[in-house]
């Protein structure tokens, strides 16, 4: 299949529409994963990840694998990088340049980075000289075909990954409980209300705070 | 499509990840950088499972695990930044010593009133 296909096509360095589509929106999601781990904004950090990861979902699209692309913008852009803001927020991160977002050890972190990006191209590279991707046959990624191999040979794992997310979901919710044990009862209400995600603590935490020094006062 | 394309450009986003994972300080910033190498890993998953037209679709499926397992890996790191921010005070993860070892090694303690005392709370 290698061989038909070399023939095939018309060789390395005559790339079709494709290829040239890839190697820019590649560019573009390499730049802007460079500009996400080396930014002393910590929220520009964020949003250039939102930036990297669209570039990678357009990619799954040029590899025909639409399903994936789409539960990528929806999960990894739509909550994870939520998730990540918020964190910086609850976390009260600096608004601006942030004089310690890099710790002393980057140079040694880069020699480490560059070593692993030129030894991994050069194996890759290697070991696939002559081989093409075939993408114009049936869709391989399209929701049908994705969702019929997922419930018909992959139902157990999925199940396992929905225990796995309540694990997660409960474990969060355990982790960012706030238990004061020397509060009075009006302000133990509140904390109750508030230990029911993350998200509400965020908002409740002004409450709570001002309800506590009512208490004190009194 | 030239399969070198998709696997070149996992193998450069992994190494940002590297870099990332292992210069940045805020412990969220660490996370984005995890994030980064996943997406990495999930690229060559579906390059994979595209190029050898798998009838089981194993690369998709497992590039659809990896994306949950990663959601539900960065709400609990959350909440773990979280908490450690609460008790600490601040995310840096160079701040973060309390579990290394002395510079000096410690000399044997004698046992005193305090160390019986823990001993008594440990054990009760």
């Amino acid at each position: 299949m290698n061989l038909s296909a070399a023939a095939h096509h018309p060789g390395f360095l005559s790339p079709t529409g494709v290829e040239i589509t890839f190697v820019l929106v590649g560019l573009a999601t390499l730049g802007a994963a460079v500009i996400t781990v080396t930014t002393r904004q910590l929220v520009h950090a964020a949003l250039w990840l939102v930036v990297a990861l669209g570039g990678l979902a357009v990619e799954y699209l040029l590899l025909t694998a639409e399903f994936i692309a789409w539960v990528q913008v929806l999960i990894y852009v739509g909550s994870v990088v939520v998730l990540l803001l918020f964190g910086l927020m609850l976390t009260k991160a600096p608004i601006g340049r942030s004089p310690d977002a890099d710790s002393g050890n980057r140079w040694v972190a880069l020699a480490v980075a560059v070593a692993s990006a030129a030894t991994l191209v050069w194996v890759v590279v290697d070991a696939f000289r002559s081989t093409w991707v075939e993408l114009h046959g049936a869709a391989q990624g399209s929701s049908r075909a994705t969702g019929e191999s997922l419930f018909r040979h992959w139902v157990l794992p999925f199940e396992a990954l929905s225990v796995l997310l309540l694990a997660a979901l409960v474990g969060a919710i355990v982790l960012s409980r706030r238990d004061d044990t020397a509060t009075p009862p009006a302000t133990a209400a509140t904390d109750t209300v508030s230990a029911a995600d993350t998200v509400s603590t965020a908002v409740t935490e002004p409450a709570a705070a001002s309800a506590g020094t009512d208490g004190k006062e009194k | 499509m030239h399969l070198a394309y998709p696997v070149v450009l996992a193998a450069l986003l992994f190494s940002v990840g590297v870099y990332g994972v292992l210069a940045r300080r805020n412990a969220i910033l660490v996370l984005m950088s995890v994030e980064l190498m996943l997406n990495a890993v999930n690229l060559n998953l579906v390059a994979f499972d595209v190029w050898l037209r798998d009838t089981l679709h194993a690369g998709q499926a497992l590039t659809l695990f990896t994306i949950t397992i990663a959601a539900a890996e960065i709400g609990l790191g959350l909440a773990i930044v979280l908490l450690v921010y609460r008790h600490r005070g601040s995310s840096d993860i160079d701040r973060l010593t309390a579990l290394a070892d002395p510079e000096r090694p410690e000399r044997p303690t004698q046992p005193g009133p305090a160390a019986d005392d823990e001993k008594a709370e440990a054990t009760a």
